[in-house]
């Protein structure tokens, strides 16, 4: 079993025609990701991607057509925003938008509205969810990943695929890994997929991959003492040595007001008993030795 | 994106928060010709991007223009911190009986705007907030109506604004405020004091308005005041080129993609007692061409002793990072060592290239950092 995406996933990709659009949708019908269709104003009618995939002017259409249950989206920053939005319109139920320098205040109402319409947004500025051998919704190469029992949840993307890699080298395939996010105002949090994690009956232990700036990580350390006391948890926070008041390539990474460091969160997560790495590649050796 | 105080009280003036009189000079005489029209006591003010100014002898008071001329040539020129002062705001220092704050800022907590206000204003409101937390207040805008009138009249009571007039001003100030936030893609504006005045009202003395850099592409009027002489050259470049560096205190350059990633190997290259010289990240899917103008960045820092390059191929073709760093260093000749971990998508055709030419490979990440520290040492053995 898995999380969010499988098999039965059925995927629109919203940007289909642009070039990240193009190249990813490949890779995730090569990955045997379940693509539907896909979404770009005035290009409705046309087929993609070898003539397998067709394309629709809006989402609503998508939706009614393919009977798609989620999105992905691929659209320039400018316009990610209302393509959140018009997802989450049309009820679908899970979104993800991979787009990077979404402008934070069009998360504010965006996220507002993505929560009154009842339906999870994943990102923006993430690289999505893999789940091994059934869905590759999202940018996560497919090829470093192998189905197991191990949940993965960062707010990198090259970090975790990092920690994939090693996972996968010494045989701990993963039940889920999703990328929630490095911007300040993201759809799922920690805690949200903890939760899922926690009910998913296959997801036998958990790495978590954390980050300076915010206090998710904290949040998380919270929910895992409280609620997640039969999963053993591994994490690594990146940022360590990070100066305060820089903003270290997310924005959502930086230290301010004195809130937010590497340190803090290691303690807080700590306190609750997960295990911390030292390197993210010691994290699969201590998820090993715990499962 | 920061903006220059003149800059930052000429925006919250646009939306009609009460800024005191006067305007920027570059020049002694033109400080004087303000203060003239303002006809007032005035303060000269450096115009310059770093805290204290105030105790660098960056802002001086002046009874009569010829002051404040004065204070201007003193203060024009001189530098702060490495910076030079460019221009002076010449403002009218008006008499108040209190200072107060108020402020917004885009809060993940609450994913909202979150307005904050406080009776005890002129110093830094982190420190409010460590001495004396119960003085600040906190109210979120509604996420998608924006801050509400009634919100804003409860922000002026909740700090004691008791008296009807004045908490109506405070309460359109506050509204202004977070419109102008919100019409500007602020990620953070301030006035801080907002000073009331002897007959009761209140002025903006002093305000900081930051922009969010992922909102700038709607906002040419504020690229084209974007003042970017505190920003290294070599930081400039990188933005130019949409790599991200920051340059630190250490002599490990860093090349890496994705800002998670990159953190991470700084956070190795310390755990093996080595010290970042910068954090950079490539970002994904980087050609050869940024791959160059990344090592030419970090070369440009005479501290480097050696750099680490880690690469994990997603988007990003190792290869293709390989013969950017090769061919960059066919342009700019260097005997600093250069450790190489390149892994993921097209990684053997990567490893092929490395194999004749300087760089040194590494196949982990710890065995990276572990030689780029001995590198940096010159310990590591050819």
């Amino acid at each position: 079993m898995s999380i969010l995406v499988d098999k039965e996933t059925r995927l629109i990709v919203q940007g289909i025609t642009g070039r990240e659009g193009e190249f990813h949708t490949r890779q995730m019908v090569a990955y045997g990701t379940n693509v539907v269709g896909g979404v770009t104003p005035g290009r409705g009618g046309q087929f993609v991607i070898d003539g397998k995939v067709p394309v629709f002017n809006t989402v609503r259409e998508a939706v009614r057509v393919t009977g798609a249950n989620a999105s992905v989206i691929y659209v320039p920053a400018p316009f990610a925003a209302d393509a959140i939005r018009e997802a989450a319109s049309c009820g679908v139920e899970l979104i993800v938008c991979i787009t990077e320098g979404v402008p934070a205040i069009d998360m504010v109402s965006t996220q507002a509205y993505v929560k009154q319409c009842g339906v999870r947004l994943i990102g923006p500025n993430c690289p999505g969810l893999l789940t091994p051998g059934e869905a590759k919704v999202g940018i996560i190469p497919g090829n470093i990943a192998c189905p197991g029992s191990i949940g993965v949840v960062s707010r990198s993307g090259t970090l975790t695929y990092e920690v994939i890699d090693a996972l996968t080298r010494l045989d701990l395939g993963q039940s889920t890994c999703i990328g929630i996010g490095g911007d300040p105002i993201i759809g799922t949090s920690f805690v949200d997929v903890l939760e899922l994690f926690e009910e998913d009956y296959d997801t036998e232990a958990i790495v978590l991959i954390g980050e300076i700036g915010g206090t998710a990580e904290e949040e998380a350390a919270d929910f895992i003492q409280s609620y997640l006391r039969n999963k053993p948890v591994v994490a690594f926070i990146a940022g360590q040595t990070a100066p305060p008041g820089k903003r270290m390539g997310h924005a959502g990474a930086i230290i301010s007001g004195g809130r937010g460091t590497a340190q803090d969160k290691i303690a807080a997560l700590e306190r609750a008993g997960v295990k911390i790495a030292k390197l993210p590649t010691d994290i699969a050796h201590m998820v090993k030795e715990l499962v | 994106m920061k903006l220059h105080e003149y800059q930052a009280r000429e925006l919250l003036a646009q939306y009609g928060i009460p800024v005191t009189g006067g305007g920027v000079a570059t020049t002694p005489e033109e400080a004087r010709r303000i203060s003239e029209a303002i006809g007032a006591k005035v303060v000269v003010k450096a115009q310059v991007f770093v805290g204290g100014r105030g105790k660098a002898g960056g802002v001086k008071l002046a009874e009569a223009p010829a002051e404040a001329e004065q204070a201007a040539r003193q203060i024009l020129g001189m530098n702060i911190k490495g910076l030079t002062v460019e221009k002076v705001l010449v403002a009218e220092a008006v008499a108040y009986q209190k200072e107060i704050y108020l402020g917004a800022v885009l809060d993940r907590d609450t994913q909202s705007i979150v307005m904050i206000a406080s009776a005890e204003g002129g110093v830094e409101i982190e420190e409010v907030a460590a001495t004396n937390p119960k003085a600040i207040v906190k109210i979120p805008a509604d996420p998608r109506l924006g801050l509400l009138d009634y919100q804003a009249r409860e922000l002026a009571f909740a700090i004691g604004l008791t008296d009807g007039k004045q908490a109506r001003q405070f309460a359109q100030i506050a509204s202004a405020l977070h419109r102008a936030f919100v019409e500007k893609d602020a990620s953070l504006v301030e006035i801080n004091p907002l000073v009331i005045r002897d007959d009761g009202s209140l002025q903006a003395l002093d305000s900081k308005v930051l922009i969010d850099d992922s909102a700038l592409f709607r906002h040419p009027e504020l690229v084209a005041i974007r003042d970017t002489s505190d920003e290294p050259e070599a930081e400039q470049k990188a933005r130019e080129a949409d790599i991200t560096y920051i340059k630190l205190d250490g002599n490990i350059g860093c090349m890496v993609n994705g800002a998670g990633l990159a953190m991470a190997t700084m956070d190795v290259v310390k755990l093996y007692g080595g010290e970042p010289a910068n954090f950079l990240d490539i970002g994904g899917g980087a050609g050869k061409e940024k791959v160059r103008v990344a090592l030419q960045i970090i070369l440009s820092d005479p501290n480097v002793k050696a750099i680490l390059l880690n690469i994990f191929g997603g988007i990003t073709r190792v290869d293709e990072v390989a013969r950017g760093v090769i061919s960059a260093l066919e342009e700019v000749r260097t005997n600093i060592p250069i450790i190489a971990r390149l892994v993921g998508t097209n990684q053997e055709a990567g490893l092929a290239l490395l194999e004749n030419s300087p760089l040194i490979s590494a196949t982990t990440l710890a065995e990276g950092a572990q030689k780029a520290v001995a590198a940096s040492q010159g310990t590591l053995p050819a």
